[in-house]
């Protein structure tokens, strides 16, 4: 269990998680991405660049 | 002996979770994760273990000039920094199609508004401008007439950036159905397709286009796969439109996504790649 860090929502994340991995709240719909596994971190995930995508 | 494959990443999409629980399901394979915002390259001293390196990089100038370092130190890479080369620059892919002979959907190219507004009066009104280096349909424009055409091009002067002087001018293809076909090749094998379909001229699904399987045609297969043939071959996705005197292709693309169109097609796209991924790793 962790908490978003937006709306301090409670979030069960699977045991497969990687650092790096983008993930949704689901109280609050924002975008997160995990920074830490041992023990899980989220922060806000980054926002879209220039150059994201293909 | 396990295979050691190197997998250059920053953020971790469902695309790329795909790939690692795929990976992760093969035996004698070690995987190395390389964030792109981590990773220091020291140019002549670099050496890697790696027996291939799969991009997966978010950012085009990222994943470019990874790929140009870890190919300079000896590791092959997928795709290659050629295609990504070629790829990443629209304009750079139309020549590569142009020099195979495929069949594309009509470009023009200037670099002053003068002759930007020129070309477009004479490809005649509607014209997409583009970035010629640019995903996800952003700051496309799509444009009607004379009066839109001398404010865009104003706009992209005074307020764009400089590489939003070259001016890319591509003609407006009235899409068949509402929708283009998106293909998928990994290496000589087109896999699957899908049809992406938008009440909106913009049909990207990051955008909002809604995909459906595209039952794969002998026409698709062999524009597909001549595509990516000029642009160095590799994992690539293709954006094709259809047109009354048949496919043309719109765009190639380098690092794709696949993540709307396993369940869609019903094809294993991960695997897929996993699978080619692994054959180039184990080829001397």
């Amino acid at each position: 269990m962790t908490e978003c860090p937006l709306c301090s929502g409670e979030l069960t994340l699977p045991d497969n998680t990687v650092k790096g991995e983008l993930i949704e709240c689901d109280e609050c719909g924002s975008e997160l991405e995990v920074v830490g596994v041992t023990p899980f971190q989220l922060n806000e995930a980054p926002q879209e660049e220039e150059d994201w995508g293909e | 002996m396990s295979t050691n494959i190197g997998f250059l990443h920053s953020l971790i999409r469902k695309d790329e979770k795909y790939l690692l629980d795929e990976f992760a399901s093969r035996k004698g394979v070690e995987l190395h994760m390389i964030d792109d915002r981590e990773i220091v390259f020291d140019i002549e001293n670099d050496a890697f273990n790696f027996d291939v390196v799969i991009e997966r990089s978010i950012n085009h100038s990222r994943a470019l000039h990874a790929l140009k370092l870890f190919e300079s130190a000896g590791v092959r890479c997928l795709n290659s920094s050629k295609t990504a080369t070629i790829c990443g620059d629209k304009l750079l892919t139309n020549i590569a199609l142009k020099e195979h002979g495929v069949p594309q959907a009509d470009v023009k190219v200037a670099f002053t508004e003068q002759s930007a507004l020129k070309a477009i009066e004479e490809m005649g009104y509607p014209v997409v401008l583009k970035p010629a280096v640019g995903s996800w349909g952003r700051l496309l424009a799509k444009i009607n007439d004379r009066d839109a055409a001398e404010a865009i091009l104003e706009h992209k002067t005074v307020l764009g950036s400089y590489h939003h002087s070259i001016f890319y001018i591509q003609r407006y293809i009235e899409k068949t159905h509402q929708r283009d076909i998106r293909s998928f090749v990994v290496g000589d094998e087109c896999i699957a397709a899908i049809y992406r379909t938008a009440p909106h001229w913009i049909t990207n699904t990051a955008r909002g286009g809604v995909a459906t399987n595209c039952p794969l045609t002998d026409e698709i297969r062999e524009i597909s796969l001549a595509a990516s043939k000029a642009v160095g071959g590799g994992i690539i996705a293709l954006d094709l439109f259809e047109t009354p005197n048949g496919l043309l292709v719109n765009e190639v693309n380098y690092t794709m996504e696949f993540k709307n169109s396993i369940d869609t097609t019903g094809v294993n796209i991960p695997r897929h790649i996993v699978d080619y991924v692994l054959s180039r790793a184990n080829r001397d």
